[in-house]
């Protein structure tokens, strides 16, 4: 199918990547690397492993064994703080905003861990609808709201590879508009980034690569240009 | 002069034991929220690290004639240390249990403790002088008042309202609230969480101590001193809500003074009015009158 990213301009290489929630064993091997700057998207059906494989990297799972390298530096033995430390910037599907912080204590909780990171103004720039709710009680924002500050949170901080679960999920079509707006730019910032994602028109013109995932395994790797010819079989095996 | 029927001086002196015990429920209460709100556990070795606290400063001063003020300082640090120690070899292997795990054994530690202070020391109470500096009293017109319980008052506010703005205002409260929440999540924005959890158990336990030192020139230090207390905090806790930091400090403050007014108006209820909030504010507000529900 396509051709994975050269080795050096590799940020990502997951190698043979099991996790286990206690007994129960959900990704059994998977192998994906992504290169600096590209935009990959996780596809599959509910359960198929694509959170878990987020999660893994973070290692906020059970167990995992295999190897994540991140810029040709193995981490998986680290512990979860560490990865935000090497760069990876994580927006959970449930956006996990604190509800007893603020929209900007919210925006400022993490620490930055490089430099490069957007900067308050540049993230007021892109999401004004924060700006104008800084002071309120972070979910008392309505779910896009809720969604940009979950995004924002990361862009402060100098991360270079983000994890974005499911970012869509549950939104008015002009706030996805939005978000795909700001996935492009983010894009043209050189950002790396892995895309969870349920509705497949939102990723489909974002990535240059989809992973499809079944049963905690990648069953197929589908670039962008392969994507035309491919789309049957998407339809078929996503169930879209 | 009388108010309602009763001496001013009387209430006045009522009213100065309930702020004062307040003072001791406020900053008790306050460890335990802390220690709930981030670890999950109800520590019910509390007691005894207020024990430890009082014991440690009399020990400072009749062995060692460190005086109090080095004492007031010094025995929250080394007791907190302690209560870093615990944490580290002890409580962390139990976060992801359910919470009756880190009371049975915190409740084991604080018979540990107890134990060993009772085998060493005895029951019977040892005294420890009021300082110098803060001997004696002045008249308010209506009562007198003695000066180091006027000190308790104002040294456990100044505690409680530092640690409310703490937890509050700064960027490490921000993490400890954060932490509260979703502490997952917080390690997956880069903060080191188990360090956060350690910090906030030695805080808590701290907290404990600097009581226990504060307590020393007014109660009797003996090893069951924490013990007596600490069932009436935990009942502070539930009325304020679990993990309420707020809801500490004002219910704590709060109670004491009802108790010393029941003192005053229905003696005989002082000792279980408490537990009679308790079980009112459990059927109408299962949080706690401060708590999220």
């Amino acid at each position: 199918m396509s051709t994975p990213a050269s080795p050096n301009r590799e940020m990502l290489r997951i190698t043979d990547l099991h996790a286990y929630y206690g007994e129960s064993h959900i990704l059994h091997g998977i192998d994906l690397r992504i290169g600096r700057g590209e935009c990959a998207t996780l596809l599959g059906r509910n359960g198929s492993g694509r959170t878990t494989t987020l999660k893994s990297i973070l290692g906020l799972v059970g167990r995992r064994t295999g190897s994540i390298m991140l810029n040709g530096k193995e981490i998986i033995a680290e512990p979860t703080h560490r990865m935000a430390r090497h760069g990876i910037g994580y927006v959970p599907e449930e956006r996990a905003i604190f509800a007893s912080l603020s929209a900007e204590e919210n925006l400022m909780l993490p620490p930055q861990v490089a430099s490069g990171g957007m900067s308050i103004a540049e993230i007021y720039e892109m999401f004004p609808n924060l700006a104008e709710r800084r002071s309120s009680p972070g979910t008392k924002l309505s779910g896009g709201e809720q969604q940009m500050l979950a995004m924002a949170r990361v862009l402060r901080t100098g991360a270079k590879l983000l994890l974005l679960d499911e970012i869509t999920e549950g939104l008015a079509p002009v706030i996805v508009k939005k978000l795909g707006e700001v996935i492009t730019e983010l894009k043209t910032r050189g950002f790396t980034i892995v895309l969870v994602e349920q509705n497949f028109r939102f990723a489909a013109p974002l990535a240059d690569r989809h992973y499809v995932l079944e049963h905690g395994e990648i069953i197929a790797t589908i670039s962008r240009e392969e994507l035309p010819e491919k789309m049957d079989w998407l339809h078929q095996t996503l169930g879209v | 002069m009388e108010i309602f029927g009763i001496p001013s001086a009387l209430l006045g002196s009522q009213l100065l034991i309930g702020l004062i015990n307040g003072s001791f429920y406020a900053i008790l209460s306050l460890g335990l929220a802390i220690i709930f709100g981030l670890l999950n556990i109800i520590n019910f070795a509390h007691g005894a690290q207020y024990m430890m606290g009082a014991f440690i400063a009399w020990l400072a001063l009749t062995k060692f004639g460190i005086n109090y003020w080095v004492a007031l300082i010094a025995t929250p640090i080394i007791v907190g240390a302690f209560g870093v120690f615990l944490e580290r070899t002890m409580l962390r292997k139990l976060y992801k249990l359910d919470h009756l795990y880190g009371l049975l054994l915190t409740f084991g530690i604080a018979l540990i403790i107890e134990g060993i202070f009772r085998d060493q020391f005895g029951i019977s109470g040892q005294s420890y002088d009021v300082p110098e500096l803060l001997a004696g009293g002045v008249s308010l017109g209506f009562m007198f008042l003695p000066i180091y319980r006027g000190w308790i008052i104002v040294a456990a506010l100044t505690v409680c309202f530092g640690t409310w703005f703490m937890i509050e205002k700064t960027k490490l409260g921000a993490y400890l609230r954060a932490g509260t929440e979703n502490p997952q999540m917080v390690q997956a924005l880069g903060i080191n969480v188990p360090l956060l959890i350690t910090f906030t158990y030695g805080y808590g336990v701290a907290l404990a101590a600097f009581a226990g030192v504060l307590a020393a020139p007014v109660f009797q230090v003996n090893p069951l001193m924490g013990s007596h207390l600490i069932i009436v905090v935990f009942a502070v806790v539930v009325i304020g809500g679990m993990g309420s930091i707020m809801g500490s400090i004002v219910t704590g403050l709060g109670l004491g003074l009802i108790e010393g007014l029941t003192k005053v108006f229905y003696p005989e209820a002082s000792s279980v009015i408490v537990f009679v909030i308790m079980v009112i504010v459990l059927l109408v507000r299962p949080a706690g009158l401060f708590g999220r529900t």
